[in-house]
């Protein structure tokens, strides 16, 4: 039987040079995104801005958007979204946070059963009052700074000093790129979506470690060869792993895009985005950063040379 | 050399075995569970039967989800009326008589005092309501629950202090708590949960239930019943309360209660046998009723205050005493006004009003799409994985995919020893181990063909392969797990259940990926005695 292979054996790929590409263009999107970030703001879900969103479900299959969205912007209960998703006649109604406190939410939900209850079917109704919406905000905030504080501590006694640097600069440029896609695609920011920065945090620092690891290993072999090299050689050895596990990653994600369902494909999207984002930052930005920062501590490049081409 | 005792392989086949037979009740639905538990003969003891099975999440049955917050505000103003009540009982009991009267301040009330005298007399009692905060059991935690203060000229404050306030908090959580589960039992949902969250709150979560506006409107409701006297013309001591169905309008109430919900012993819905109305029937205790008896009898023809949270919902007028000890409640209602007033006053008042801060409702309808949706992704996803799988490592990639299931199996095993429960993000979770999973197969057999490469043996570059790649194995569960951990400890609800799902993956995924795969080739390598890797 003829295996497939999705890297060649023993290849000399210079990756490094991706690098006067790759620097430029994660810094430039970088840039967009925190300029958008600060402009246009992240496009915020009930979790994090409070409101009410209902799902609902025309009980005919045929659902009249138009009808529902002057009917809900009549309730008067603030700026509207309605949206149309699926294809069974599924209407998504956001309303804003109601002013006068927790109590006032419920007003909406009551309003809107009575009047689409007889044609619609309730398929989900979630209310977020103001102090819950604020709280979720925080531990949101709290878990992917708490996760990138955890990372540093785990890096640093794993790894010599410029390794942990250069994977903690590929773990953030992977979280800002990230929240790049929420504000550049305007997908919902939700408490799943901190759910899919955390578990990309996991899958960043999982690629760099198993590059690093390999670049560690060959450092110890071959204690002359040049940063660049080494760091090439790192990834040639790892390329095939790299491509494996991302590809098997991205197909049971894309098994989630394709079937998984409305609630669940906001989530796996972005996770697909990661998975890509992840792999690119490991190659292209946490391994050249090391040139940069210097790959060995003082006492590696002391090695007399003699010594090092004996090892080889 | 590539070994693995009997005694290994047995042990590894049956941990693997056990796990997967745990995952067997979680499999079936609820009937058929009975049944299965019924078929298996009674001599087997319990322990040794898999019985537990994973609980679906909210989003995935379907239900209610409401997240309720004691008002510490209308809290902190009942216990200042106590309060209140305490130091005039104080000021008449001492014979001491505060300048101003008993002003209310923040968090408090005031009195002034001047003569010294007076003061000395007093102090000794007022201390006496100061009790220190916590647990007697717990020890004492420091501190009191009413701060008093004194000024030279003899204003006399008297403060709940923050601790005072948090500690009655915590109580009022934990009688709500009852009060919410006598409420919610009442109305015959099936098993509700209710939990407390954090300091101030309680989680009322009821499965199946698609509208949660009967649940709201018993929650809404403190409870708090009072039997009092509408007021004659020119009576002073008396409150204006709204009367229900007036349109808002207030009619003067005696402030005296005759008798109160704590006097209930039971209340039940019924219809009038005259006119046909939904009313309720209530019956008092010794001491209600013998309050009520005497009140009535002294107070015939004129209109009884029947108050429900400072509303008057109903004025009969007293035509004859009533020395029974029972009675009843009539009004303009329908009858699940009713039947919300009988719990209402069977299950007693809320200690504080409730307010919901959070709701999330799921009908049954989603719920069975997204566990479909679910089911499909996962079965795709698995598909997907095996197949490429197989395609680039050959007999190794079986090898790694009964691993994969196994894996999976294992999943389903170790969350229904633990009763936890799956959500919608739950099983985004097991989808996507299926593709980090096999991971450390990846690793394990690229470091195999790489030694092979370096021209070790066969037996030497497996085992090279498993022995080098294990740290690397480690190192990368480990950043999923940090990922995971952090989740877990900060989501709630759904976002935990795929904190669950990740970490379990996790520690399955080294006993799969890595014993198990070991296991299985070195077996084929014993029996094969093969030449060449298979990929």
């Amino acid at each position: 039987m003829r295996l497939v292979r999705l890297w060649p054996e023993n290849s000399h790929f210079n990756f490094m040079r991706f690098r006067r590409f790759s620097f430029p263009l994660s810094a430039v999107i970088s840039i967009l995104t925190a300029i958008m970030l600060m402009t246009v703001g992240l496009n915020f879900g009930i979790d994090f801005k409070g409101g009410t969103l209902m799902e609902i479900q025309a009980k005919s299959g045929q659902a009249d958007v138009a009808k529902i969205r002057g009917t809900a912007e009549g309730f008067g209960f603030g700026e509207v979204e309605v949206q149309e998703f699926g294809t069974a006649g599924e209407v998504s109604i956001r309303f804003p946070i109601q002013q006068g406190g927790e109590a006032a939410q419920a007003a909406v939900v009551q309003k809107a059963r009575d009047t689409f209850g007889a044609e619609y079917e309730f398929r989900r109704v979630e209310t977020v009052g103001p102090r819950v919406s604020g709280e979720l905000v925080q531990s949101g905030t709290i878990g992917i700074v708490l996760s990138v504080i955890a990372v540093l501590f785990y890096l640093w006694f794993r790894f010599e000093r410029e390794l942990a640097i250069a994977s903690i600069i590929g773990t953030l440029h992977d979280i800002v790129l990230t929240i790049g896609f929420f504000v550049i695609t305007r997908h919902e920011f939700n408490m799943t979506s901190i759910a899919a920065i955390l578990t990309i945090v996991g899958y960043s620092l999982n690629e760099t470690v198993v590059v690093f690891d390999r670049t560690r290993e060959l450092m110890r072999r071959y204690k002359t060869m040049p940063a660049e090299e080494l760091l090439n050689l790192s990834i040639n050895h790892t390329m095939s792993r790299t491509i494996m596990t991302a590809t098997t990653t991205a197909l049971s994600l894309l098994a989630l895009v394709l079937f998984g369902g409305q609630a669940i494909q906001g989530f796996a999207q972005v996770m697909l985005y990661g998975v890509v984002i992840c792999t690119y930052s490991a190659i292209c930005i946490s391994s050249p950063m090391l040139i940069y920062i210097g790959l060995r501590g003082s006492e590696a490049v002391k090695v007399p040379e003699g010594k090092a081409a004996a090892a080889e | 050399m590539l070994r693995f005792s009997k005694s290994k392989i047995i042990a590894t086949v049956a941990i693997i075995l056990i796990g997967l037979l745990l995952a067997v009740p979680s499999a079936m639905d609820r009937e058929q569970r009975q049944a299965y538990l019924n078929a298996i003969p009674s001599w087997v003891p319990s322990w040794l039967v898999p019985s537990r099975a994973i609980v679906l999440g909210l989003d995935l049955q379907g239900g209610s989800h409401v997240l309720l917050e004691v008002d510490a505000q209308d809290l902190l103003r009942g216990q200042i009326t106590l309060l209140r009540d305490d130091v005039r009982r104080i000021l008449r009991d001492t014979r001491v008589s505060s300048q101003n009267g008993i002003q209310t301040v923040q968090r408090g009330v005031q009195i002034r005092v001047p003569e010294a005298a007076d003061r000395e007399r007093l102090m000794p009692r007022l201390r006496e309501l100061a009790q220190p905060v916590g647990n007697a059991m717990l020890g004492q935690t420091g501190g009191n629950t009413i701060d008093i203060n004194t000024t030279p000229d003899g204003v006399i404050t008297l403060t709940y202090t923050e601790a005072g306030i948090n500690e009655r908090v915590r109580r009022a959580v934990d009688q709500s708590i009852e009060v919410i589960r006598r409420r919610v039992d009442a109305t015959g949902t099936t098993e509700p949960s209710i939990q407390r969250q954090g300091a101030d709150r309680v989680l009322v979560q009821v499965p199946g239930l698609q509208d949660p506006q009967q649940l709201k409107a018993l929650l809404g409701e403190t409870g708090n019943l009072e039997f009092r006297l509408l007021a004659q013309p020119g009576a002073t001591d008396v409150d204006m309360l709204p009367m229900q169905d007036a349109g808002g309008q207030r009619v003067p109430v005696d402030r005296r209660v005759i008798a109160e919900g704590g006097d209930l012993t039971d209340a039940q819905p019924a219809f009038d046998p005259q006119t046909r109305q939904p009313i309720v029937n209530f019956r008092f205790n010794i001491r209600g009723a013998q309050r009520f008896g005497q009140a009535t009898t002294e107070n015939l023809g004129r209109q009884l205050a029947i108050v429900l949270d400072n509303q008057v919902i109903s004025a009969p007028t007293i035509q004859s005493p009533i020395t029974g000890g029972s009675g009843q409640i009539s009004g303009s209602f329908t009858v699940e006004q009713v039947n919300n007033l009988a719990v209402l006053l069977r299950s007693g008042a809320l200690p504080a009003k409730l307010t919901i801060v959070e709701e999330r409702t799921v009908g049954p309808g989603l719920g069975r799409d997204s566990i479909e949706a679910g089911k499909m992704a996962t079965y795709v996803a698995a598909i997907f994985v095996i197949i490429f799988m197989f395609a680039t490592y050959g007999l190794f990639g079986l090898f790694a995919n009964i691993a994969l299931l196994v894996h999976v199996g294992l999943i389903f095993g170790l969350m229904s020893v633990l009763e936890a429960t799956l959500t919608l993000p739950g099983i985004a979770g097991i989808v996507l181990t299926i593709g980090t999973a096999v991971d450390s197969n990846v690793l394990i057999y690229e470091r195999i063909r790489e030694e092979a490469h370096a021209g070790r043996s066969i037996v030497s570059a497996i085992q090279a392969g498993f022995d080098r790649a294990f740290a690397t194995i480690v190192d990368s569960n480990s950043t999923m797990a940090i990922a995971a951990l952090i989740l877990f400890f900060l989501g709630s609800g759904p976002v935990r259940g795929f904190a669950v799902v990740f970490i379990l993956g996790i520690l399955t995924t080294v006993l799969t990926a890595v014993t198990l795969t070991r296991m299985m080739i070195a077996l084929w390598y014993h029996w094969m005695r093969p030449k060449a890797l298979p990929f």
